[in-house]
């Protein structure tokens, strides 16, 4: 028996979300007294998820993983989820991870709660609390089947040093036949995304237009974070739709989510809640959004970002 | 080409969120139910594949008779039939289940879900049908594009896009940005009076496996005052941030 976690990588480095997973998966290994294995695609370094508990690593190498595709991905998880016996595997929220989670799914007839941010309140049967209602409810899941999949919601658990020695094994991945190819990939490299972003700063129509936008994207640079946006801004085309958080576009769960010129519809308000700490910025008193906020600032956007971003900007160099 | 929509029919996105029966299910009271946004989405790029290819949209909904007005709703937008498994669902894998028989009676070229619900967000049915029907899946789609046998579909990465090419059958997981928002169809007087007279067929559920079920809910502890800074005060704000909630 074992229990798996998926670790993914980005330009030759663990993501920060492995290492959450990491933590939170040796709790329940440690819990059931079973090993905690990590699999990894295309990744080099792999020492790092010994500091989190990992005992031995996976690591797939071969052409047909060269990128991501969902259903290489979930075969060869599926393969070392059998060869170990796993019980509970355990995934990211990422688009990726989203995307290959139904498939393993079913390969393993495993059962699978997505959304997932606390350890298991029980481990027989498996039963996790998850977000529903986008944000605007939990539920507490039970899954009794033989084989389940956790997708743990990203900044959910917080990440702890639990030293191990690790084995590391290489394996090639098997080649699957399939129409399906992956013929382009658009990344801006370097920009911090709204998924795996620690702050997240927001803008909204207060903002009046997208010439506006530079005073955003240099207060989100400041703190190293990603930047967002309202649907009525991106509905107006002002932003990629990509940036839209709320309801019927992207879920935050940053440490700190700072909105500027959002009024706090419900539905956006929903998108933003797991965030933990949430500023608003508004000269609108009566809005919404400071009802849900824990630090407000009544005032003109124009004046207060500048004055924002240089005092961080300060307090940084310090 | 033959297209189905997999609809679910959730509360407006406007809904208060309220349980009943010790915080096992979810109030309906007072709440209006409309199509799943990402399924709306889903649906609009079908009709618009109808209108241009002329391709014939089924949608289909696993649900009680209470779905049916939403059903209607898809027709008059211009689905041609609709199809209503009459099962209350509880688990995403038993909607996949039964969604997957439909597609194994009926050979669809195209099967559009949302990406997820906005009740649940379980964000799993579309991928499961497609690993219990072997079809090619894209999820969090953006663009879709079918000519002939083939398909170009976008998928939305994190801080990206991913351009794939594939073969039908395939089945997407629609987001907005597939159609945007301006572009949904409202019905008018005439959809709606044909959408009385267009087939919507109730079938019996089969077997009946779930993988999960939900205990009970639970809303969140309602927030403290903001505490407000005055706008001259950058400098106290930072301080909070920094000393008091520990996040820069």
């Amino acid at each position: 028996m074992s229990v798996i976690i998926y670790a993914e990588s980005e330009n030759g480095k663990i993501k920060k979300s492995a290492f959450e997973l990491a933590s939170y998966g040796y709790e329940i290994a440690s819990e059931m007294n079973v090993p905690l294995i990590a699999v990894t695609f295309n990744q080099d370094e792999v020492e790092s998820l010994g500091t989190y508990g990992i005992e031995k690593v996976i690591k797939f190498k071969g052409p047909s993983i060269s990128n991501f595709t969902a259903l290489q991905y979930a075969e060869n998880i599926a393969l070392i989820a059998k060869e170990n016996e796993a019980k509970i595997i355990i995934l990211s929220s990422s688009a990726n991870a989203k995307y290959l989670a139904p498939k393993l799914s079913i390969t393993l007839s495993a059962g699978y709660a997505s959304n997932v941010i606390a350890l298991p309140e029980k481990l027989q049967p498996l039963t996790v609390k998850r977000t529903c209602f986008t944000n605007k409810a939990f539920n507490f899941c039970s899954l009794s089947n033989e084989v389940n999949i956790v997708g743990l919601s990203n900044n959910s658990y917080e990440i702890k040093e639990n030293p191990k020695s690790i084995e590391i094994i290489e394996k090639d991945s098997s080649s699957t036949e399939t129409t399906l190819k992956v013929e382009k990939l658009e990344k801006s490299s370097g920009k911090v995304t709204i998924a795996d972003a620690d702050v997240v700063v927001s803008g909204g129509r207060g903002l009046k237009g997208p010439e506006n936008w530079h005073l955003i994207e240099d207060l989100a640079d400041t703190l190293g974070g990603a930047t967002a946006c309202s649907k009525p801004v991106s509905d107006m085309g002002w932003r990629p739709h990509s940036e839209h958080v709320g309801q019927t576009g992207k879920p935050v769960a940053s440490n700190l989510y700072i909105a500027i010129g959002v009024s706090g519809a419900i539905q956006h308000l929903a998108g933003v809640n797991s965030s933990k700490v949430k500023v608003v910025i508004n000269n609108d008193p009566e809005a919404p959004f400071f009802k849900a906020a824990d630090y407000g600032i009544v005032g003109d956007a124009f004046e207060v970002i500048p004055k924002l971003t240089k005092k961080l900007k300060e307090f940084k160099s310090k | 080409m033959k297209i189905l929509v997999c609809i679910s029919n959730v509360p407006d996105t406007t809904s208060k969120i309220n349980f009943v029966d010790e915080n096992t299910l979810f109030d309906t009271n007072g709440v209006q139910f409309i199509i799943n946004p990402n399924d709306e989405f889903g649906l609009t790029r079908a009709i618009w594949m109808k209108q241009q290819q002329s391709a014939e949209v089924t949608v289909v909904t696993v649900g009680d008779n209470s779905c049916e007005s939403t059903l209607r709703k898809c027709l008059a937008i211009g689905a041609d039939n609709a199809i209503r498994i009459d099962l209350k669902p509880t688990d995403g894998f038993q909607v996949a289940k039964q969604l997957a028989r439909i597609c194994q009676e009926t050979i669809y070229d195209i099967i559009i879900a949302g990406r997820e619900s906005i009740d649940y967000n379980g964000a799993m049915v579309p991928g499961m049908l497609a690993a219990l029907l072997d079809y090619n899946f894209v999820t969090n789609c953006v663009a879709l594009d079918v000519e002939g046998e083939n398909a170009q579909a976008s998928r939305e990465i994190d801080g990206g896009i991913e351009i794939i090419s594939c073969q039908l059958p395939l089945i997407i997981g629609a987001q907005k940005g597939l159609v945007e928002e301006k572009d949904l169809i409202i019905p008018n007087m005439r959809g709606i009076m044909q959408a009385r007279q267009k087939p919507l067929k109730v079938i019996e559920p089969t077997e009946d496996e779930i993988k999960s079920s939900i205990l009970k809910f639970e809303k969140p502890i309602p927030k403290g005052e903001v505490k407000l800074v005055p706008a001259d005060d950058i400098d106290q704000l930072i301080d909070l941030l920094h000393n008091e909630a520990n996040v820069i």
